[in-house]
């Protein structure tokens, strides 16, 4: 399906990504990589959001960095994802992950994911962690796994 | 506001049914207020199994398909059982009523229980909304054929996609095994009641 990228160049707030630029994104060292993987259609990842952009307001000059990437319709970019993102000025990166199927990319960011949102992928590469999680976050918990993991 | 899904402990999928087990019959309360099991089946030939719900964006993309595979496969002898496995009270869209309310409005053609234990979702292993589980009768009981999405296209945008259910179903009915066994199911997290 043709993806309309115009619509995309005049909203810079939200960037396509495939899973290899992802993968290739947060391989590198030297930082601490926390992915979250959510919609505009899932509710409990809407109102987790904040706790994951204020993490990175909180260390926005640490090695951390905060990936809000979409699994959203690509039929609703225009009308669902850009709105929102416009609307909640984030500042933590926000992504809209291109692919062919939903099965063949769920397997290639984790395995063991089931497919269920929200999910988050914790990754520093230069200690050789990498933790994937099927659950939602307190700001709290989020600032454990800064702590634990940086 | 309640967080439902953060206190209680998540399943992992390892913990759910896979191809070759053998499937647990239930007793849920239906949207007519009658209760229904599989064993009230006794002409099937098999189940279609799914956990959907009200409220989901995405089980609400695959409400039509659902409705279609009743009437495409219930007089094949695999009709289409839905299973609403939401805790009602931190999702009131997903209430018995509302349940009810959708299933009239939409026409129906299947039960669409409450599991108010949560106990066949987690038996399932259900992760998300929506998730199709095909299973067929043996005298051993029900084996579980197919876990997964209905297909692999939720936008409907691809007129060649994978319609991992039909594929299933297809081959059972001319005795054979489905070649998909599985697949993920991208969809809302189930809202769990908290402990």
């Amino acid at each position: 399906m043709v993806l309309t990228l115009s619509v995309l160049k005049v909203n810079a707030q939200v960037k396509l990504i495939t899973n290899a630029e992802l993968q290739e994104k947060i391989s590198k060292p030297d930082t601490l990589y926390i992915v979250n993987f959510w919609a505009t259609w899932c509710g409990p990842c809407v109102n987790e959001l904040p706790n994951f952009d204020k993490l990175q307001r909180v260390y926005k000059n640490k090695p951390l960095k905060v990936l809000l990437v979409s699994m959203d319709f690509q039929s609703k970019l225009k009308t669902a994802l850009i709105p929102f993102v416009k609307k909640h000025k984030m500042q933590a990166d926000v992504y809209f992950i291109t692919r062919k199927s939903d099965q063949e990319l769920i397997d290639q960011i984790d395995k063991s994911w089931s497919g269920a949102l929200p999910a988050t992928l914790v990754v520093n590469t230069k200690k050789g962690i990498h933790k994937f999680y099927e659950k939602t976050f307190s700001y709290t918990e989020l600032n454990n796994i800064y702590q634990t993991n940086k | 506001m309640l967080t439902a899904a953060s206190a209680l402990a998540f399943k992992t999928a390892d913990n759910g049914y896979k191809a070759g087990d053998m499937a647990t019959d239930f007793k849920l309360k239906n949207v007519t207020g009658k209760t229904v099991s599989m064993a009230d089946y006794s002409s099937a030939k098999g189940f279609i199994i799914v956990f959907t719900c009200n409220h989901c964006p995405v089980a609400q993309a695959y409400e039509k398909r659902i409705m279609a595979l009743d009437q495409k496969y219930a007089a094949k002898g695999y009709p289409v059982i839905a299973i609403s496995p939401n805790d009602p009270v931190a999702e009131p869209v997903d209430s018995y009523a509302n349940m009810q309310k959708r299933a009239a409005e939409r026409k129906y053609t299947f039960p669409y229980l409450i599991d108010e234990t949560q106990n066949i979702t987690r038996a399932y292993g259900a992760q998300a909304t929506p998730t199709a589980y095909v299973l067929r009768k043996t005298d051993k009981g029900l084996t579980v054929e197919y876990v997964g999405a209905i297909d692999n296209d939720q936008e409907q945008s691809n007129p060649a996609r994978s319609k991992f259910v039909e594929n299933a179903v297809d081959a059972l009915l001319i005795n054979k095994k489905p070649t998909i066994t599985e697949s993920k199911a991208l969809g809302c997290r189930i809202v769990w009641k908290n402990s």
